[in-house]
């Protein structure tokens, strides 16, 4: 075989956009921190489990942390997919054997939630987010999908 | 790398050793005095005519650059992808000027002073890690020692000592001089007279008496003898002021309820014993060596890999090429050696066997948060005497580490004011906003430096599941995945092979991805040699 590299644009291929990981308008420059604050704001866990109580706490301060605060999910290298106005959610146990089993890259990150606050969290999710599945799953679904 | 747990951790160094086997094609010889430790053998020899042929390598991470440099030395054409428009992936170092963009896209601009930098990720070396080792020393990057333990930094618990941060050195010296005292009066009262013979007892009790700091009557006190290991509460000094003052060493029953035993674990594990490493100037240095000791061009920056497809004769990978637009671009070559990350390589369209692609999927990434603070002083030294080393705490931040270099020259420095592995922290400062990560980082590290409140200056945090390009902090292998799916992801499928940290039994270190790298080309030079 040759042992020559061929490099091509694909013919006939348009450029595609460029996904930037960067949203516009929320790229603005964080001001640096300027003085040591008081702790102010949501208490972080104490411990091996997450400590916050109800849906939206754990999504804003665990969810959030890939899928973003508003949702939309980001992409980089790879993607974080966006929870908003998703199918996939439709099914009940999806999402619940996703944070107990974990998906691909994805950790199992209901093992440090109880059952409650598993339910909580995919009730929140599946119920925001311009999702609208109002079959609300109880923890002792949860407690069933763990490993 | 991780504070993972001593046990897990301790498997993990006795499967190293299981693993050397399997290196031999590049071992001069392995003798069972070695065996736990990197099998790393020296530089490897690909012996015989790859008649040119041509090997693409994604990621030019330190696993695809040490796999591109020794196939270019066997005489293959190498051409690595890279997503970045810079070399090292994680091996990384922000300084002041850089400018860096997360997931989300809120961007943070190092206002670091010139010369300070922070390494988001990989930051430390052990001795035992010979292959990174040998590849500072062939590619020019210089060292010098990273101080893990620090006796005269602090444990701290925000119960223990009410809230007050106590020196590594009173803590340990008075916790293993009351286990020695416990042991050698039980010794001497015959409790341990079933199992230790006499003549052992005496040589037991003098051993105790020996390393404990126990005086003639076996007992830790305030004293001569316990000051020589836990130091004074009056160092001595000269003229009429030199007359030491002996300190009175903590309860033992005050060391167990607080738990700051705890903090003294990590010294003790084989991946952070004496003497550990940093590059000088900042772990990226060792990226920046190997992107320079390829041929010109070798790395192509910027390029998305978003296909990697293969047949009987090649491998093409296709990529959007990120400086030009996202214009959809194709390499072609013989072989590929694919370096990324499983959080991505998961999510790529991927032409292997369903036995690799389960493996791929198998790895969830572990998380991992870092915060790097600059002070207007190194109030650290200047106030505390502390020169390096480790603070442990029980705060979110969970430890603080004070910088291995430029000791006692005043002036500003930069601290690593927060370090988390996993647990729920991890997850809770990646959701927070930058700015908000560093001013808790500051409210938390005041409770043990409240010079914090009117030294700090600036800082930044890097939250590794939000890093664009990997998604992550490094494989976090348990041991039924490892099991079931490790040899199928390191296996040759058809004409591609993996490599990284996450295809080596010391996940989440440099030494991982080098000694994955060396094992994948070795196989795959025999294959082609074979062909
Ligand atoms: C917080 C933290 C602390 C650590 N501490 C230590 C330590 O103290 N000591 C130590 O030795 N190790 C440490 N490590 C581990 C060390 O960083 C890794 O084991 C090592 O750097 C991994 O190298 P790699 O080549 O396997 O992967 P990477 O360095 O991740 O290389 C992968 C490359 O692929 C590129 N890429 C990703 N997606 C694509 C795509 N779609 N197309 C093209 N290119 C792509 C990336 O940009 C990257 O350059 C630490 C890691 C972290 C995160």
């Amino acid at each position: 075989m040759s042992g020559v590299f061929v490099s091509r644009t694909i013919a006939g291929a348009v450029a595609i956009a460029l996904i930037l990981a960067t949203r516009v308008g929320a790229s603005a420059q964080e001001p640096a921190t300027k003085a040591a604050l008081p702790s102010a704001g949501p208490a972080m866990s104490v411990g091996k489990s997450f400590t916050e109580v109800g849906g939206e706490a754990l999504y804003a301060q665990v969810c959030a942390a890939c899928h973003q605060a508003d949702g939309e999910g980001a992409v980089g290298a790879a993607s974080y997919p966006a929870l908003t106005h998703n199918a996939r959610l439709a099914a009940a146990g999806y999402s619940v054997t996703i944070l107990v089993r974990g998906l691909r890259g994805m950790p199992p990150i209901g093992r440090m939630m109880t059952d409650t606050q598993v339910a909580e969290v995919v009730n929140y999710v599946r119920t925001h987010f311009d999702n609208h599945y109002d079959d609300a799953i109880t923890p002792e679904d949860v407690k069933a999908a763990r490993p | 790398m991780a504070e993972a747990s001593g046990l897990s951790r301790r498997k993990l160094i006795a499967m190293v050793g299981a693993a050397a086997g399997s290196a031999a094609a590049y071992q001069v010889m392995t003798s069972l005095g070695f065996a736990e430790e990197s099998p790393y053998r020296g530089p490897i020899r690909l012996d015989g005519d790859p008649k040119g042929a041509s090997v693409l390598i994604l990621g030019a991470g330190l696993a695809g650059m040490t796999a591109a440099l020794e196939l270019h030395r066997a005489g293959y054409q190498v051409q690595i992808l890279e997503y970045n428009i810079r070399a090292g992936g994680r091996n990384w170092s922000l300084r002041g000027g850089d400018t860096y963009t997360e997931l989300g896209g809120a961007v943070q601009r190092c206002e670091f002073e010139t010369g300070l930098y922070l390494n988001p990720g990989p930051w430390r070396i052990p001795y035992h890690h010979h292959g990174v080792l040998d590849y500072c020393r062939r590619l020019g990057v210089a060292l010098e020692p990273f101080i893990q333990l620090n006796h005269n930094a602090y444990v701290h618990n925000t119960t223990g000592f009410g809230g007050a941060p106590q020196r590594i050195r009173t803590v340990k010296t008075d916790f293993e001089g009351a286990t020695a005292e416990l042991l050698a009066k039980a010794t001497r009262k015959g409790a341990l007279d079933a199992q230790v013979s006499k003549d052992d007892q005496e040589i037991l009790i003098e051993a105790l008496r020996s390393l404990g700091g126990l005086d003639k009557d076996l007992t830790y006190r305030a004293g001569d003898t316990s000051s020589e290991f836990r130091g004074y509460a009056r160092d001595p000094g000269g003229g009429l002021s030199a007359r030491p003052v002996d300190g009175a060493p903590m309860g033992l029953h005050d060391i167990l309820t607080s738990r700051l035993w705890r903090g003294l674990q990590n010294f003790l594990l084989y991946e952070f014993q004496t003497t550990m490493f940093q590059p000088v100037g900042g772990m990226g240095r060792i990226g920046e060596a190997f992107a320079r000791a390829l041929p010109p061009e070798t790395i192509r920056y910027g390029a998305k890999v978003i296909e990697i497809a293969q047949d009987g004769h090649s491998v093409t990978a296709t990529y959007q090429d990120t400086r030009q637009g996202g214009a959809v671009r194709q390499v072609q070559a013989d072989w590929c050696v694919c370096a990324l990350p499983l959080t991505v390589l998961s999510q790529i369209p991927t032409q292997v066997g369903a036995k690799m692609k389960a493996a791929i999927d198998a790895v969830p990434y572990a998380a991992s948060v870092k915060i790097g603070l600059q002070f207007k002083r190194r109030f650290w030294e200047e106030d505390e005497h502390i020169f390096g080393g480790i603070s442990y705490t029980d705060l979110p931040i969970r430890q603080i580490s004070y910088p291995s270099t430029g000791y006692n020259t005043g002036g500003k420095g930069v601290l690593l004011g927060g370090y988390t592995w996993n647990g729920p922290g991890s997850y809770e400062f990646t959701a927070m906003s930058p700015a908000e990560r560093v001013r808790r980082a500051v409210a938390y590290g005041s409770q043990i430096h409240p010079q914090y409140r009117t030294e700090f200056e600036t800082g930044i945090a890097v939250a590794w599941h939000r890093v664009p390009f990997t998604l992550g902090c490094a494989g976090d292998w348990t041991a039924a995945a490892r099991a079931e799916h490790y040899d199928n992801l390191c296996a040759l499928d058809g004409r591609i092979m993996l490599a990284g940290e996450h295809a080596s039994y010391i996940p989440a270190w440099q030494e991982g991805a080098i000694l994955s790298a060396l094992d994948a080309v070795s196989r795959l030079h025999k294959r082609v040699l074979a062909a």
